[in-house]
């Protein structure tokens, strides 16, 4: 089908951008970045808003810049920019990583992080990543600016904190410190597809044992969120496949799974217990291939 | 809402000067306003890859940009691949490997992969794999698209 009409908008600078949004607010008018998600509903018919205000013209929200320990990741960064190296490692190879799981590559040359962020689909890679390492949100109105936390900022199935009129102009992940491990691992029925149920584990080693754990999982809740129980049932532990194990049970045993009518709440609390597991043993497998971490350099 | 808009067009270095409503997509103002139906359109909501385009030398879904964002902006299509008589590499390749049976799908997939060999003439067999599955086609079956395009790319390894 065709989208229904709406009036167009190209703001060229980020107040320009927020005072027309301001105005169109109570219509419904909406941000336009990547639309590799709001067009197809507009297709479909399920959105029409009547106005769209275009972001692609302001060439500073296309940016990432390294401050303050964090990656900022400006609103029009797609998610094929970030398959790129970024010059703050480990993080961006898990970046890298987990990019290659989103969509295909020519939605990836389009769509966004922040818009993925924004439209909050429980399969959302990058609101797994968002909530496992702890991201904040830079949220903007004609009104001002605030910096939303990430247990503050997910409200439910593609809900969140933004309010009417203000737009998500930047998210910043704290760096991993360099000697973090981290793993992720996703199942969907075929490449490309939105993700069932997924994983990414982020691990701190300290004599051996398991210092530092967050275990995020996606797809299978309203929104994706770390799991503490999990975490809990890892540190102080080797890292091993039973450790892992234990894990995984904990992850699947406390889930609020959702359901439809390909896949019930067992199956998806089945997976869930898969995919964390795998997560895991990904984060201790990368630290076998990276001889460069600082406990290979110590052995 | 209704009321068109006049913009420019690059399509293959060919400008077109056209008037439309700012709701028409990339691929149908190509289509219907530029006149090049190179460019097909399956699904009209992203997940088919028919109407893969070249703008700005990536690979992108025509169906998911509206034309009005593309003023300026330099769109590629199967019309602009041959050289005159001679066929691009990839077209000469899908033809010597069967890759194409009714040939809806094709022009998508050329352009997704003749925008990915330029950038990655040494893309490797499970990248490319990978690549191909964006687009869909409902009769070969895949396996001779992979090796008319793994054909080229590994020709390009040799020049």
């Amino acid at each position: 089908m065709k989208p229904a009409p709406f009036k167009y908008h190209r703001p060229t600078t980020l107040d320009e951008a927020l005072a027309i949004l301001a105005e169109v607010a109570e219509e419904d008018g909406r941000i336009l970045a990547g639309g590799q998600t709001l067009v197809p509903m507009m297709a479909l018919r399920l959105a029409y808003p009547p106005h769209l205000v275009d972001i692609n013209a302001i060439p500073e929200l296309a940016r990432t810049r390294v401050e303050d320990g964090r990656l900022a990741i400006g609103a029009l960064v797609r998610h094929a920019d970030l398959q790129a190296p970024l010059g703050c490692p480990p993080l961006d190879g898990l970046l890298a990583e987990v990019a290659s799981h989103i969509a295909h590559y020519p939605i990836r040359t389009r769509g966004t992080f922040c818009g993925s962020l924004a439209n909050a689909d429980p399969a959302s890679e990058w609101c797994l990543v968002a909530a496992t390492l702890g991201a904040e949100f830079v949220i903007r109105s004609a009104d001002g600016t605030r910096s939303v936390g990430v247990e503050d900022y997910f409200q439910g199935v593609m809900a969140t904190a933004i309010g009417p009129g203000e737009m998500l102009v930047e998210a910043r992940l704290p760096l991993l410190p360099a000697d973090s491990l981290w793993g992720f691992y996703e199942f969907s029925r075929r490449a490309g597809d939105f993700a069932l149920g997924m994983a990414l584990a982020t691990l701190r080693l300290e004599g051996g044992v398991v210092g530092e754990a967050r275990i995020g999982v996606g797809g299978a809740e309203e929104h994706p969120r770390r799991i503490a129980e999990a975490e809990a049932a890892l540190v102080g532990r080797a890292p091993d496949e039973a450790a892992f194990r234990a894990a995984a049970a904990k992850a699947a045993a406390v889930i609020d799974p959702l359901e439809d009518h390909a896949t019930d709440g067992t199956y998806r609390r089945e997976l869930v217990e898969t995919v964390v597991r795998r997560a895991l043993s990904a984060a201790m497998a990368h630290r076998q291939a990276r001889p460069r971490t600082e406990i290979e350099a110590r052995s | 809402m209704n009321e068109k808009v006049d913009l420019t067009l690059t399509v293959n270095g060919q400008r077109h000067a056209i008037r439309v409503e700012p709701r028409k997509t990339l691929v149908d103002a190509i289509r219907d306003d530029c006149g090049q139906t190179g460019t097909h359109a399956g699904c009209e909501h992203g997940v088919c890859g028919a109407c893969t385009i070249l703008l700005d030398g990536e690979p992108v879904r025509s169906c998911l940009m509206f034309a009005i964002q593309c003023e300026g902006r330099d769109i590629r299509t199967v019309e602009g691949l041959a050289n005159g008589n001679e066929l691009h590499p990839l077209q000469q390749s899908f033809i010597d490997h069967h890759a194409l049976q009714c040939g809806f799908c094709t022009p998508g997939f050329l352009m997704l992969a003749a925008g990915v060999l330029r950038k990655r003439p040494d893309i490797g067999d499970e990248e490319l794999i990978d690549l191909l599955s964006s687009n869909l086609c409902r009769c070969t079956g895949y396996a001779n698209i992979i090796k008319a395009v793994k054909a080229v790319r590994d020709g390009l390894a040799q020049a």
